[in-house]
Formats: structure tokens, sequence, C-alpha cells
């Protein structure tokens, strides 16, 4: 273990932890409105947004799957230190983290079943940049419509044909965060 | 003034988390009842346990929290809430509806529209909307599966024949994005079209039930009717006798040993608000 | 004019002041101890325990000073206070076969390996008041059996070992935690026992008793009753061996009962599993007499609709403590909800004297 692996946890951890979370549930409620987080240090590939989530939604209760992009020795001693959570398999994942063409294919990662579609997995997807122009967003949480830049519209399209089964995407880029629930209508 | 024996809002940090992920999943599955391991509170099941349970989940240090029961900021149970919270989390309080950033409630829906920076905790005894016309779960869950709510529809019309009318006057089940029937809590149906498009996040909390759900802002909600009995949000066909207020909520109260009463608004803060602005009913001082 | 009611803060701690000397009640009479409760009310103690799901016979004796001897009021204080400790992990499973019994029964056998030990019971107590007891309860030193020396074997391994009685089989499943995760159904047998465990004991009693009438009925002989202290052993990874972080006292009930078998299969008898913590023994029974009535399915038994095969109905409602929460939250305002209720019924009854009116005018006519 290196003396990074200690670093970039939350300071404050319930307080930090708090104001992550209600940006993080903002971003799901407002899809693809992005937001800021901050408090988490972790070590690259890793962004700070991802971090946060990290921290924020996982422990020894969340079997996270890495995808090659982040699946590094610093990452996997982080997240074992700063939250205990186990990395599994992407099958047995509750999270995963990584970028879009790392994470693909999706098929494999639980999409629920027909009477716990809650049991399915969240994908935190690490972009190089969340911008609000793009493919149109429309759905619960969309007053109208929105842009985003999704990293593959059909894949998003496929996804949300499987509701209310379904993965939910979290986006990272830096410190920004923004979400896209399966039941986001992309176009 | 944080209480330092407990943690910021009382609960333990994994615990928390375990209701935040649950949040999420249920944000993402508007109108779906998300399984949580609901903690033994220090009030009773019954009693608020899972709205406090999502409020402690959700509040931050930076939030300005509203505690309502019936309406009213001043009943027992609103202000012992109100005062968990400010002890535990050490936040800011308020009654005013405009001012709060979290809004967590027994059976109603404030009467002034709320805003996207708002979030509205519901306090939910049965979540299962199936729940009276069958009481297994088992049965139910799967009934939500398949989408089979034929029950539910020969509820209503069973209503329709007996009594010329759908005899339900609260918690009235709502259809969510035209996938899951939803319980809206025991909010009387007069709420029911505040559910619809509010700009509002809008969670439900059931502790004893162990069950999350959520409405995002601008989720289509709809109150179950038929075209020949189409719902209507009603009230007591008066005005609010301190404020005047013609389209608010309003409560039955009797005022003398002859049975005679009034009519006032069930919102406190709406009513007082009015009557601020000066704006009075007939039987106001 | 009308004011509404206000003042719901102070009203509340006016009340809760009210409580606090209520509790006390006559000062002229000395103040009841925690200690005095942990020896001299046990048994309220062991209960307070066992639902509680948290074994400290001092805490649970200041929950019942507290609660005012309202044993479901103090569980419930348990309840809450349990859920804020932070859990550092879980314990090996206990060994009842090493237990140091205080009590042990069989009902099977006359005698057994290790013997009978009647132990604090009630039993063969006449049940007449003890006039003297109001006066004073001082009593002399009992004469007891050292009984940290047998190991004693347990009465359904001689069954076992004639294959008389239905093997366990430990999958090696690590057992559920509902005070972690939300009961899902079907519930294992893990599961419902450690919802059992947690029951009510009033509900699981008329449950129990409901199969003996009939309601599902399994023909349980008593195995083995036996009451004691066990060893309390953690594995702790970082040391790499076991260490032993405290005794308690348990009761374990193993029924024996009426078998069953196929043309493949000899018959068997069959077991109903009760443990639950302290000296619990109406409770233990009750719990062993209504897992054996929740595992119909598993030992191909028809499903006769009684209350005790029902899993989903007996554990969805053996909490006292959602019970009685639920049960007491309609003393809450529902005037919202009740003047919903009113318009409707007014309206209603507007228009079925409509309708008889109109009715009566077409007689008329």
């Amino acid at each position: 273990m290196n003396a990074h692996t200690l670093e970039g946890g939350f300071q404050d951890p319930s307080i930090d932890a708090a104001k992550a979370f209600r940006a993080i549930m903002d971003a799901m409620a407002h899809p693809g409105r992005v937001y800021t987080v901050i408090g988490a240090e972790p070590p690259l590939p890793v962004s700070k947004a991802a971090g946060v989530c990290l921290l924020t939604l996982c422990d020894h209760e969340t079997p996270i799957y890495l995808a090659a992009s982040h699946d590094k020795p610093a990452t996997r001693e982080w997240i074992a230190f700063h939250t205990g959570a186990p990395i599994a398999p992407l099958e047995e994942s509750q999270f995963a983290l990584g970028t879009w063409s790392s994470l693909l294919p999706l098929k494999p990662y639980s999409i629920g079943t027909p009477q716990y579609p809650d049991q399915s997995a969240t994908l935190i997807v690490e972009l190089p940049a969340l911008q609000t122009h793009g493919a149109t967003l429309r759905g619960p949480g969309i007053e109208t419509s929105v842009q985003f830049n999704v990293p593959d519209i059909n894949e998003l399209q496929c996804n949300h044909r499987h509701y209310p089964m379904g993965l939910d995407f979290i986006f990272t880029a830096g410190s920004d965060v923004a979400a896209i629930p399966r039941s986001t209508e992309v176009q | 003034m944080n209480n330092e024996a407990y943690n910021f809002a009382y609960l333990d940090e994994q615990t928390k988390r375990m209701i935040r992920r649950a949040l999420l999943k249920a944000v993402a599955i508007p109108g779906y009842q998300v399984p949580f391991a609901s903690r033994e509170m220090p009030m009773p099941y019954g009693w608020g346990t899972g709205g406090v349970q999502v409020s402690a989940a959700i509040l931050t240090p930076d939030d300005r929290l509203k505690v309502i029961d019936q309406g009213a900021d001043d009943t027992t149970n609103a202000v012992s809430i109100r005062s968990f919270f400010k002890r535990t989390a050490g936040v800011q309080t308020t009654t005013a509806t405009s001012e709060a950033t979290v809004i967590q409630t027994r059976h109603r829906i404030p009467e002034v529209p709320l805003t996207e920076k708002q979030t509205l905790v519901y306090q939910v005894p049965i979540p299962e909307p199936l729940r009276f016309l069958e009481p297994r779960e088992s049965e139910t869950r799967k009934m939500h599966s398949l989408e089979e709510y034929g029950l539910m529809h020969v509820k209503l019309y069973e209503d329709i024949a007996r009594h010329g009318h759908i005899a339900t006057s609260y918690a009235y089940p709502v259809s969510v994005e035209e996938r899951y029937i939803m319980d809206p809590s025991p909010i009387p149906k007069f709420d029911n079209p505040k559910l619809s498009q509010n700009a509002a996040l809008q969670l439900f909390g059931a502790g004893r039930e162990q069950r999350i759900y959520a409405l995002p802002p601008y989720t289509k909600v709809v109150s179950l009717d038929f075209d020949d009995h189409p719902f209507e949000a009603s009230k007591a066909n008066h005005v609010c006798a301190l404020c005047g207020a013609e389209h608010s909520y309003l409560d039955e109260v009797i005022v003398d040993d002859e049975g005679n009463r009034m009519f006032v608004c069930s919102d406190t803060d709406y009513c007082e608000s009015r009557r601020a602005q000066g704006l009075t009913g007939k039987s106001a001082a | 004019m009308y004011v509404s009611v206000k003042g719901g803060e102070q009203a509340i701690e006016n009340a809760h002041a009210w409580l606090d000397e209520a509790r006390r009640g006559d000062t002229n009479i000395a103040e009841i101890n925690v200690a005095q409760i942990r020896e001299q009310l046990s048994l309220s103690v062991n209960r307070v325990m066992a639902e509680g799901s948290l074994y400290d016979p001092d805490l649970a004796a200041l929950a019942i000073k507290q609660s005012r001897g309202d044993l479901i009021e103090a569980i419930f204080l348990i309840r809450a206070y349990r859920t804020t400790l932070p859990r550092f992990g879980y314990s090996n499973a206990i060994d009842t076969s090493a237990m140091a019994c205080e009590r042990r029964v069989s009902a099977t056998f006359k005698d057994i390996p290790g013997g009978q030990i009647l132990g604090p019971t009630f039993d063969y107590t006449h049940r007449l008041i003890d006039f003297k007891l109001a006066a004073e309860g001082n009593a002399k030193k009992a004469s007891k059996r050292d009984n940290s020396v047998d190991k004693m074997p347990r009465v359904s391994d001689f069954l076992n070992r004639e294959g008389l009685m239905e093997a366990v089989i430990d999958n090696g499943d690590t057992p559920a935690d509902l005070t972690r995760e939300p009961l899902e159904l079907p519930a294992n047998r893990s599961l419902r026992l450690q919802s059992l465990a947690r029951a009510d004991e009033g509900f699981l009693l008329s449950l129990a008793y409901s199969t003996q009438r009939g309601y599902a009925r399994n023909h349980a002989f008593v195995g083995e009753l036996r009451i004691g202290l066990v060893d309390v052993v953690m594995d702790i990874p970082e040391l790499g061996f076991d260490i032993d972080i405290g005794e308690i006292q348990v009761t374990e009930c193993e029924t024996v009962n009426q078998f069953t078998g196929s043309k493949t299969q000899p018959p068997q008898f069959t077991r109903g599993y009760g443990l639950v913590l302290g000296q619990t023994e109406r409770k233990a029974i009750s719990m062993a007499l209504v897992d054996r009535a929740m595992r119909w399915e598993e030992l191909g038994e028809d499903d006769e609709g009684a209350p005790a095969q029902d899993a989903e109905f007996v554990l969805y409602h053996s909490d006292n403590i959602q019970a009685t929460g639920f049960l007491e939250h309609i003393k809450l305002p529902h005037y919202v909800d009740f003047q919903a209720e009113l318009e409707l019924i007014r309206q209603l009854r507007e228009d079925a004297e409509t309708n008889l009116s109109n009715t009566e005018d077409a007689h008329e006519q």
C-alpha cells in the first residue's frame, strides 16, 4: 500500500457525503443536468467526481466492477481503503466504473428482474467532458427536453427499452457529474 | 446545534448510504417501490419513520427544513419531528413553505406551488396501493411486475355501481408515467393534481413497510378514473373563514356545543401568509 | 372568534414532565434501581433482551425502569438504541452442545446422558400467592449440581444415530440478516428463525397453541429444552485466531415432530427449533412449534391454510414494535383524511336522497 492510498477521502465524512449525495440525487432527478461535486482526491485515472460517487454510495455491501481503463492497483487500494467495497466481476457488480468503451458491452450487467427492477447495476462512466448539447433527452425529471452529450445514443435507447428494468448511468468528468436513468428517452 | 452523542442527522453513515442507494433507484423508476432495510428509529413505526429516514439521508447543513402534519406546522407530530432534526442535524427550520428547501409532510401537499429547489418528503403508512385488495406482498409484487391492475379498476368500478361515485377520498391511487400504480400516501384527493408535473422532487418513505419510492420533477401522474366518471379534486364547498381563500383545502372545525362549524385552511402557513397580506374571511377579527 | 390551536411544543414538554412524574410514582416510596430490576425481575429483563435483540441485562433493566414496566416500550427503547451501535463483525455460530446447563429437560426419554436438570422453574410450584413475599423474600441458597463439567449431548443426536430423525444439513450459506436487509419472500428457514427469535412472545404463543389445537397440527414433543450459558467466539482475521468475547444465556428448544416419509424414504421424525436469548422458555417452545409449522412445504405436507403455516402472514405480523407503532398511530391527527371522508359521505347521502325522492315521485305519477 502506498501513501496516496490513505489520502483523498472525505475530510468530514458525514457532511461531505450529505452534500455530495444531494448533488448526485439532483442529477438523477434532472437527467442531463450537470452538477459539481467536491471532496475526493482519488488516484488517476479516477476523476474527482467519480471518486465522490464511490465514497458517497459504496461500502462493503456494494460489489464494484472496475473496467480495464480503471482497473489499476492504486484504484483498487484506494477503493478498498476508503469504502471497503469488494471488487467483483461485472455480472455481480452493483456499481461499475470505467470509460464508456471500456465498460462495453452493456448486456452482461444486471438490469434487475421484473419483480425487482431496482436490483440493477449503476454505471459510473468517465467522459472527457460533460456538455449540454448533443442528444435530446425526454422523460421524468425533464420539463420538456434537454440536450446532453451521451456517448452512444443507440446503447441508451436499447437500455430504455427494458424499462422498468435497465441500467442507470452516472457520467463524470473532472468535478462534474450528470446522470441518465433508465427512464430517460434518448434521441 | 448538533447533538454530539449522535451522528449527523442521527443515522450512521452506512445506513444513510443504504437509503441513498435506494433513493437513486427510486428516482430512476418513478412510482416503483424499492425495498430498503428500514431501521428502528427513536419514534414509533407509523409515526413517520420512513419520512424521517429519507429526510435524514438527504439533509445537508445548508438545508432549511419545514415539517407539516395535516397541513399544519404546529401539530404535535410535526413539532416533534422538526425538533428531532434541529437537534440531530443542526439544520435551520422554517414554517414558511417558500423558504424551505426540504419539506417533510404527513397527509398534505402545500397549497403554494413548489419549485425545483425544493424536495417534498412524504410519510407513508401503507405504500402498496393494491394492499387492501390483496393482502399478500408476494401477489401484489407479481401484479406490479405484470402491470396487472385489473383488480384496482374493478374495485373503482364497483364503487360506482354501488354509490354512483368512486368512494375513495384520500390515498387516491394514481398511475405514474403510464407504468406503475402508486399510493400517493393518505393525502386528500384534492391534492392529487399537485403530484403531476411538480417542479419539486417528491420522495416517499414507508419505514415499517420498508419501502421507498419517488416522483422526479415533471413526472406525469394521473389519478385513476373512467371516461364517464372523471376524477374530481373535491373539497368542502366553502371559503376559509379566516383568510377568505376559495381554492385551498379546508378543515371543518366544530366551534360550539350546538355543533356549529366553520371552515379554515388546513395549510396553516398558506392561511397565515394570506392574512399577513391583509386578506380576511368572515370570521377573522 | 376562532383561533387555531398553538403551542404544540409546550404541550409536548408538559406531557413529558408528567410522564416523568408518573414513572417515579409516590416519592415517599423508595426508588427502584436498575440492579434490583436486573436481579429480581430477571425474566422481564430476559424478554426485553430477546425481543430487543440485544444481550445487555443492565441496559434492559434500565429500559424497563424508564418504560414504567411496559415491556414492549422497553423493547422499543432497546431496538432504537441497538440500531445506532456500530457493527464490528459477526461471531461464530454458538455451540449449544457445549452449554453450561442450568436447566435441561426432555419429554421423550425418562433419562438421558447428562441427566435431567429441573433448574429454576415454575413448573412444579403450586400457583398459590406467597403472602410472605409481601414482607420479605430473602431466599436460602439452593443446592445445585455443578453443571460446568459435563458436556451434554443433544437428545436429537441419539435419535439421529438410529436414522430416526431427519438430518440437518449445513449448506454453508451465510444466514441473511433482516436487521440489515429488507425482508423478501419467500424467506428461507434461517431468516424465518431470526424473525421468530425476536418476535412477540404472545403472538408466537397463540400461533403455537393454534397448531396444537389442529390448525396445522404437527404432534410436537419437547425432545429437549435447555437453558444455560454459552461462549460467544469471534474470529479476528487480523489476529489469525478466535477469541472468546463473553458468554450469554440462551434457551434452546428442539421438538421432535411427526414423521414424514415416502416410497423411497423410510419415515423419520422431523424437527422444530427455537433459540432465544435469556431464560425464555415459553417463547423458545412456541418458536419451535411455529418453525415446524412453517416447514410444511419443504417436508411435503399439505397447505391447510392454517395461520401458523403462512410464513408471509407470520413474518409480517410477529414484530411487536412494528405492530404497536402502526396500531397506535391511528390516534395521531387524521382530520384531513377524515374531512375528505365527510365530504364524500355527505355527497353520497345527498345523491341517495335525490334518487329516493325521484323514485317516489315516479311512483306517485
